[in-house]
């Protein structure tokens, strides 16, 4: 396999766009993504669209009939949560593979105020929900939160100063849906959603759209003298464990991944400069604290208690606001993750660039389950 | 469709397939789950192509379940889709056989001070929606939809 480099990005603000479409959001951020790389779609030799609520709907033809129908390979996939960095990997695959020198991934989600998600299964026609326990992600989410709880001693205080972490950094994001602090206290005392996770602690539903452009090293080199290498790009789905099928497991298939990732790329938990991960509920950022080996395995409500993944700690997660603030377009996420990254390792971040950065991580999961980690060097 | 109850007008049904319902009075209703026959891994829902513990594509076996088991973890669900009544507590209970379930665990109060890990706890059925409906001879019964939940057990 050969190495592969991401070329350019672009991302819109995340918010809601009710009077766009989804194949109009996606266009905004390829275009913003060529304008950054300094090339044409014409250039584009392959592209993928992640979109999960249309995935039916051929959102990567529709996006180069509004930015140029040149003919080339086009592709929609859909992962659960995951689908914008699964676009990013199968990308990263076409450039990989020696088959192209430069595609694209399209991340785009258009939810509007769409509720709660998940939960609405059905037995022979009767609604489970509510009756034999809570599909709901809120729920399935406290559930993992309280497993955490249990193992280690974890407490919905530790849980809740993710939130405020979270939105801190959001503040210093111009992309970011939400961009306002909170304090631990109203944190915890907002409406309880699905213990132990209230409102501040589970992410906003929205639109949003974001891309990557990803070139081999030949190519890389006749535009860029600072490139971003990806030095891993894996996936992997659930695993067989004791009660996945009930509470699905987020932890194994994360911490396999990450096992793959940090050997792919030859580099360790130590290395990493920073780590954009999947806080879709507070609760979900803590477990992947010592699913990533960012800290013991235990040991992430200490790690949140000495502020160590704050901007101004050792090792900042989710400078971006996360998905708690930043906002959660499902099929934007993935590769949003990427945008920071790279923003991140170019030095470009602005108020909450992490200083030095040379290596990031970006993870995510998609329920059902699919996990991506990509790593990113400079 | 899992095997439906009947008295007179009045039939009961099982919410999900997994619950039984007694067919005479000496009966009480239980779970079933499908165990592997090669490896023993025990699943909940019929018509599972193999085991995906093993690999092994063999017909699982169909299994009684204990009405006892022990709290693993919870959630209180506080907010819900129309018309389910919150706060709830949504639970997984590990039963005896090696098999989980997800379900409301009842009759405690929706607090955490009160609720324990590992906690023994007893299934427990009850009428949770009726409708009517014309059967095939086109006569008007009551059907009860009866749903499984668990609640704390002495023991």
């Amino acid at each position: 396999m050969r190495d592969v480099y991401v070329l350019g990005v672009g991302m819109i603000k995340f918010g809601r766009y009710p009077d766009k479409d989804v194949p109009q959001l996606g266009a905004d951020a390829a275009v913003l993504a060529l304008k950054d790389a300094g090339v044409s779609i014409k250039d584009i030799e392959m592209f993928v669209c992640g979109n999960l609520f249309q995935a039916n709907a051929m959102n990567a033809q529709r996006i180069l009939q509004q930015i140029g129908q040149t003919g080339i390979p086009a592709l929609n996939v859909s992962n659960a949560c995951a689908t914008g960095s699964t676009a990013f990997r199968e990308a990263y695959i076409g450039v990989a593979s020696g088959m192209y020198d430069v595609t694209m991934a399209v991340g785009v989600e258009q939810m509007g105020k769409m509720g709660l998600l998940g939960g609405g299964a059905r037995s022979g026609g009767e609604s489970v929900e509510g009756v034999l326990g809570s599909g709901l992600m809120p729920a399935v989410f406290g559930q993992a939160g309280v497993e955490h709880m249990r193992k280690y001693g974890t407490t919905a205080e530790q849980f809740a100063k993710v939130s405020v972490k979270n939105h801190k950094h959001s503040v210093h994001n111009p992309l970011s849906q939400y961009q306002v602090e909170v304090k631990l206290e109203d944190v915890m005392k907002a409406r309880m959603v699905a213990y132990p996770n209230t409102l501040y602690m589970c992410c906003p539903t929205g639109d949003g759209a974001a891309a990557a452009i990803l070139v081999s090293a030949d190519k890389m080199k006749q535009y860029t003298s600072k490139p971003v290498k990806v030095a891993a790009s894996v996936l992997t789905s659930d695993p067989y464990t004791d009660r996945d099928l009930t509470m699905p497991d987020v932890n194994t298939l994360t911490k396999n991944a990450a096992k793959q990732a940090y050997e792919k790329a030859g580099l360790g938990p130590k290395d990493l400069s920073l780590v954009e991960l999947h806080d879709c509920f507070a609760t979900a950022e803590l477990l992947h604290y010592d699913n990533l080996g960012l800290c013991p395995e235990g040991e992430a409500g200490r790690m949140i208690d000495e502020g160590r993944t704050a901007l101004s700690g050792d090792i900042p997660v989710n400078a971006s606001g996360g998905l708690l603030s930043k906002g959660h377009p499902l099929g934007a996420t993935g590769v949003a993750n990427i945008y920071e990254i790279v923003t991140q390792l170019r030095g470009q971040a602005g108020t909450r660039q992490v200083q030095g950065a040379k290596v990031g991580l970006a993870h995510v999961i998609g329920l059902g389950s699919a996990c991506t980690i990509n790593i990113l060097t400079v | 469709m899992a095997a439906e109850a009947s008295t007179g007008s009045t039939r009961q049904r099982p919410i999900a397939d997994m619950l039984r319902l007694p067919t005479a009075p000496s009966e009480k209703p239980y779970l079933v789950g499908y165990r592997c026959q090669r490896c023993g891994a025990t699943y909940i829902g019929e018509g599972r192509v193999g085991c995906s513990k093993c690999t092994s594509t063999e017909p699982l076996k169909e299994i009684k379940l204990g009405e006892r088991g022990a709290l693993y973890v919870y959630s209180i669900v506080h907010q819900s889709v129309p018309g389910v009544p919150v706060p709830y507590v949504s639970a997984i209970v590990d039963l005896p056989e090696g098999v989980s379930v997800r379900c409301n665990l009842v009759d405690i109060e929706p607090d955490p001070a009160k609720i324990k890990f590992g906690m023994p706890v007893e299934m427990v059925t009850r009428k949770v929606r009726e409708r009517k409906e014309k059967n095939a001879e086109g006569v008007e019964e009551t059907i009860e939809i009866i749903a499984f939940f668990f609640k704390p057990s002495q023991n």
